[in-house]
């Protein structure tokens, strides 16, 4: 299994009570997994803080309770992440943060081992997926004897590594309760008395870690040290196989006895972990010296066995045949019939009116990219929605430049809903696009407040944007099908000339959630008779259309999902849906 | 380096079934008794790009990525990505690859990008095994396309020292019977 799927499994062996978290690659398959377990409840919510402040209120209330996110997230329920060890917790209470050194699937690299130290929490370090489950258990026994959240991190090649994992029986937790005491958990007043206690915890969780069986050293040659952590333990394995190696499981607390004892028995001690120099400045701080860490093995990026390599041994992985054949990128796209297409071929013919699009985090950043270009920024989640008011506001009513933010439905309930308030508040006229396609589609399709099912598929409410949008007090709110560009080019026209603040809602279901991919659609009809040569079908980027100068667009039949975004704007008529033409769906497809 | 490892890289285009293909492979690695790792990445790199996934197995396996120039066996569903990839295997590797091309889309405001022709014997010029197949056309002929990376995983068993029965036992279970119907045994 893979090392989400173990911490999932982990979890029910540990008897979790409950267990939350936001979409986010790579820790995304988590929730999904033990959403399929019984007896332990598993669902998503809004964004991080919330998953996280649910889960506070399990654990207060005597349960076990997991909350999953990836490493960004973090820094969303920080503020909560960070007080909660004031109190301490009742219930077992686990974190996991998966990390995405290397950046496969976020915006930035950080690692989130610094969060142990700064919100003064254990930290726990699986190196493969075994560890991934077993540690699931610990970090719940942990958190429960000291009284304290535990930090569980792991990193895309834990995540998404799979591997033969031996599964456990799974354990009832001691029953716990709740117990009205005002000055542990009303923690304002009484921070003052609380915050010795936190060190005191730490110096507790100091003593544990010297003796823990996963902070353990393996014999070797005499002459090589290692210490090192996480995967990096796995490729460091691979390019000195024979070297002593101490691996830290729990690497904060800093198991420092342990460590000078290890240093003392080497001349010099190589420190290998992917990411921050974090063991490294443990060790140079407690006065250990004798060690070599970021001065060879590179910070930035994800670390492999032949960077690892190249940096002990000096020898260059081998290189790509790109200098003697063409080697074509191959980059992600829009899908084949993505209703975010329609969006940004829009907002493209938009740009040359001086538009500006401040976008967001979602599967719509990739309008940012050719043939689109049409997005000019990302940051983070929510981030669109202030960055228009504040582009907006500086930039002013009669500038030569119209601020739109672009955030999908996701994303907006996630974080943007305090932004457009004060988009209202502040009488901006910035407008404000949302790409609903009725999912969080880029971490895989998993259901969101507005998607009105449950994480099992079930019905559930379903936020009524337009209601909530108006309630807020914006009184441009228009809903369109972005597979009509005609409708969504005017419409987009009119609220960026609306004289205050305007939300438009681009509506069309992901094409990746099953029920939609099963609709049998009829690819596009092209009549060569009217085509005008325009190129404009072949502009709009879609990967079923090709170009010929002596022909027109070259429709490729299997690929062409049938979603006539194309037919919509080309204006001598020469792309026709199949219907229009007379051929009926189900019939005559060659 | 490793000892006994066969490292296994898997290559192709996202939708193309080669994720599932490397959970295949490993699952057989595991049926004969070996211990298996499998590493790939999902998330928005997946769409429609190149799709990579590192299957290692042997008596005792730590790196759930294979070292660049280690790969025993490059296992490729398409041209391009043959080629791409290639520079991972040790010298004289295998290369069990489809010859079926999948354009990356043209830009229409980039200057074209030249698709690569004669990969198998470019790649044969670099002292590579390559074995061709057209495993997708033979799939269809066999009246199911999805069919292809059975062929071509047939193809790579005959690269590889893992038995019949284990093959047998990792396809019945990660594969649907109607895409294992059609290929003769």
């Amino acid at each position: 299994m893979s090392g989400n799927e173990a911490v999932a499994r982990g979890a029910w062996e540990a008897g979790t009570h409950y267990a939350t978290g936001y979409p986010g690659t790579p820790s995304t398959e988590i929730i999904e997994t033990l959403s399929g377990y019984p007896g332990v409840t598993a669902e998503w919510s809004t964004n991080e803080k919330v998953a996280f402040d649910v889960a506070t209120g399990v654990s207060l209330a005597g349960k076990r309770a997991l909350v999953t996110m990836k490493h960004v997230g973090l820094n969303v329920a920080a503020d909560s992440f960070m007080v909660l060890p004031y109190s301490g917790c009742i219930g077992g209470f686990v974190v996991v943060s998966a990390d995405d050194p290397g950046m496969h699937s976020s915006q930035n690299e950080q690692d989130n081992r610094y969060f142990a130290k700064f919100g003064k929490v254990p930290l726990l370090e699986p190196v493969d997926p075994q560890e991934a489950k077993d540690f699931v258990r610990i970090a719940f026994d942990i958190s429960e004897r000291f009284e304290t959240p535990v930090l569980l991190r792991t990193t895309t090649r834990i995540s998404h590594t799979k591997g033969v994992v031996t599964l456990g029986e799974p354990v009832t937790p001691s029953p716990k309760s709740y117990e009205t005491d005002i000055p542990r958990f009303l923690v304002p007043p009484f921070a003052r008395r609380l915050r010795p206690l936190v060190e005191e915890r730490l110096e507790r969780l100091q003593e544990f870690s010297e003796s823990f069986e996963y902070n353990r050293v393996e014999e070797g040659d005499p002459g090589v040290g290692v210490i090192t952590s996480g995967v990096a333990y796995q490729y460091a394995r691979e390019v000195l196989p024979h070297a002593t190696y101490l691996r830290l499981g729990m690497s904060f607390p800093f198991p420092v006895a342990m460590v000078r004892r290890f240093c003392e028995r080497f001349d010099q001690v190589l420190v290998i972990e992917e990411g921050e120099p974090f063991l490294e400045e443990s060790l140079r701080v407690n006065g250990i010296d004798n060690v070599v860490g970021k001065q060879k093995i590179p910070l930035t990026g994800e670390l492999n066995p032949e960077i690892l390599a190249h940096a002990i041994h000096g020898t260059p992985p081998p290189k790509s045949y790109a200098d003697e054949m063409p080697i074509p990128p191959r980059p992600p796209l829009f899908c084949l019939g993505c209703p975010h297409r329609g969006v940004f071929y829009a907002l493209k013919k938009r740009m040359k009116a001086g538009v500006v699009a401040l976008g967001d985090i979602g599967c719509y950043t990739l309008g940012g990219l050719p043939p689109y270009s049409s997005m000019q920024t990302s940051l983070c989640m929510g981030a669109s929605v202030g960055n228009a008011l504040g582009f907006a506001q500086a930039t002013g009513d009669n500038g030569d430049r119209k601020a739109v933010g672009i955030i999908g439905d996701g994303t907006f309930l996630h974080g943007g809903i305090p932004g457009l308030i004060d988009m209202v508040y502040k009488k901006s006229l910035a407008t404000l696009v949302i790409c609903d396609n009725s999912t969080t589609a880029m971490t895989g399709q998993q259901q969101n407040p507005a998607s009105g099912k449950t994480i099992a598929g079930e019905a559930a409410p379903r936020v009524d944007l337009v209601r909530l949008i108006e309630s807020i007090g914006v009184d441009f709110v228009r809903v369109i099908d972005p597979y009509d560009i005609q409708d969504l080019r005017k419409t987009l026209s009119a609220a960026i000339r609306h004289p205050g603040p305007s939300v438009v809602i681009a509506r069309h279901a992901c094409l990746m959630i099953r029920e939609e991919r099963e609709k049998v659609r009829e690819p596009i009809r092209f009549d060569p008779e009217p085509c005008n040569f325009c190129k404009a079908c072949y502009e709009f980027g879609c990967p079923a259309i090709d170009w010929s100068d002596e022909s027109g667009p070259i429709i490729d039949e299997l690929q062409c999902m049938g979603c006539e975004m194309c037919a919509t704007f080309c204006g001598p008529g020469a792309l026709q849906p199949a219907e229009a033409v007379g051929l009926a769906l189900g019939d005559g497809a060659s | 380096m490793t000892e006994g490892i066969t490292n296994v890289l898997m290559a192709g285009v996202g939708g193309q079934g080669v994720l599932v293909a490397g959970e295949t492979l490993a699952l057989a690695a595991l049926a004969d008794g070996l211990e298996a790792k499998q590493s790939e990445v999902h998330g928005v790199a997946q769409r429609g790009g190149s799709v990579v996934s590192h299957v290692r197995f042997g008596p005792r396996v730590h790196s759930p990525l294979i070292r660049c120039g280690e790969a025993s066996v490059l296992y490729a569903a398409e041209r391009l990505e043959a080629l791409r990839y290639a520079h991972h295997l040790k010298p004289g590797g295998n290369i069990v690859m489809d010859d079926r091309a999948i354009q990356p889309i043209r830009m229409p405001d980039a200057p074209d990008t030249q698709y690569p022709e004669e990969v198998p014997e470019f790649l044969r010029s670099k002292r590579y095994e390559v074995l061709v197949l057209e495993a997708v056309r033979e799939a269809e002929t066999l009246g199911d396309k999805r069919c292809a990376n059975v062929l071509l995983l047939g193809a790579l068993a005959t690269r590889l020292q893992i038995g019949d029965e284990a093959w047998n036992l990792a396809l019945r279970e990660r594969l649907p019977a109607k895409v294992l119907e059609p290929v003769p045994s």
